[in-house]
């Protein structure tokens, strides 16, 4: 049984949740469009180490000039959280109208806000 | 009035760039065409988008070297009319390329050994007196270094992999080592252009490429076959003089072409 506290355990139960393809492991990728944007997830690859999965990222996701750096993280590295942390972690900040900085004007200039 | 004592060289004729661009140019399209029989039919996914990838940069390159070459050879020749209107005898690439893929490590290895083979001579010829050719060589060397950089950590998969796979890559290296003095044997031709500072000096090439190859080959606890190997080398590619393999191959590429000519989509 999964254990909630246990993150690592937790991990593990979500991979279990992964059909097994057969296949290697999978590596999440994330690609940077331009100097100062934030990596951003691009999808994933299957690879069997990270120079293997660098170049399968770049020739999946980056093949047409689009992506000047890229990340390559093993899936099984990531925690998530999970559907049922879902009330918890995210209902409170939705009735609250003054948690958003909607108020603000931001000045021309500003860019990557 | 006095005779000069030396008189410079001749120049090289028009003729000579034209076939050093046909040689660099139909290495890179029959390659280029060999990956892409590979389309859908690679191990992984991942893998078959990298096959078709290298084959675009190849197919690339190639249209850059075959407009030049037919601009130079003037007689209104684009690079489609060279890569679908001739004949099996009037290719100028090495039989290396020119081999039917085999098994994943036999497309690899052969990949290899022209990719390390693409770097050496690329960055000679990206400094070359002629500066289109360098130009396109300097552009083509960026794609070339991905190339090998993909290859070579191929071969330390296999060689250093299971079993399998290390007597499949080591099978591959045996059987195309014959094929790879031709890269670097120099005809008048080549011999020539190397001296105008044109085209690369391939057997003075020929220890870097020995050196980049054997470290890799070690690195995959992989043996480089004997120089003194009994098997004969084989060469005639550069002079029109191929395999079988080749006109199998020039037939399935050129067929929709000479189907349809001047056809457009």
């Amino acid at each position: 049984m999964a254990d909630p506290l246990d993150p690592a355990q937790s991990v593990a139960e979500q991979a279990a949740t992964i059909p097994g393809d057969g296949q290697w492991p999978v590596w999440e990728v994330f690609t940077q469009s331009e100097e100062g944007a934030p990596h951003e997830h691009a999808g994933s690859v299957h690879a069997t180490d990270a120079e293997h999965a660098l170049q399968n990222a770049r020739d999946v996701y980056a093949r047409r000039g689009e992506v000047i750096s890229l990340w390559v993280v093993p899936s099984a590295a990531i925690t998530a959280s999970t559907r049922g942390d879902a009330g918890p972690f995210f209902d409170p900040g939705a009735d609250k109208a003054y948690r958003h900085p909607q108020f603000y004007k931001v000045p021309r200039g500003v860019r990557g806000l | 009035m006095t005779a000069p004592s030396v008189l410079p060289p001749p120049p090289p004729a028009p003729h000579d760039e034209l076939e050093l661009l046909l040689r660099l140019g139909d290495d890179r399209l029959v390659l280029g065409h060999r990956l892409s029989e590979w389309c859908g039919h690679a191990p992984i996914l991942e893998e078959d988008i990298a096959l078709a990838n290298v084959a675009l940069d190849l197919l690339g390159q190639a249209t850059m070297l075959l407009r030049r070459a037919g601009e130079v050879e003037g007689k209104g020749r684009d690079e489609d009319a060279l890569a679908y209107w001739r004949e099996a005898v009037e290719f100028r690439n090495c039989l290396l390329v020119e081999q039917p893929n085999g098994d994943f490590a036999f497309t690899m290895a052969r990949q290899f050994l022209f990719d390390v083979y693409a770097v050496v001579t690329l960055d000679a010829v990206s400094r070359s007196t002629n500066a289109e050719l360098a130009a396109i060589a300097a552009k083509a060397l960026k794609e070339a270094k991905y190339h090998v950089r993909h290859s070579g950590e191929w071969m330390l998969k296999l060689g250093d992999g299971t079993d399998e796979s290390h007597r499949r890559v080591q099978g591959a290296l045996d059987e195309l080592w014959r094929f790879t003095p031709e890269l670097f044997a120099a005809d008048d031709v080549a011999a020539r252009l190397a001296a105008e500072g044109i085209g690369p000096d391939l057997p003075a090439l020929r220890a870097h490429w020995h050196e980049l190859v054997h470290d890799v080959v070690e690195r995959a606890t992989l043996t480089l076959p004997h120089e003194s190997s009994h098997t004969p080398h084989l060469n005639g590619g550069r002079a029109g003089m191929h395999s079988e393999h080749l006109g199998h191959l020039l037939a399935e590429m050129q067929i929709v072409a000479r189907s349809h000519p001047g056809a457009k989509w």
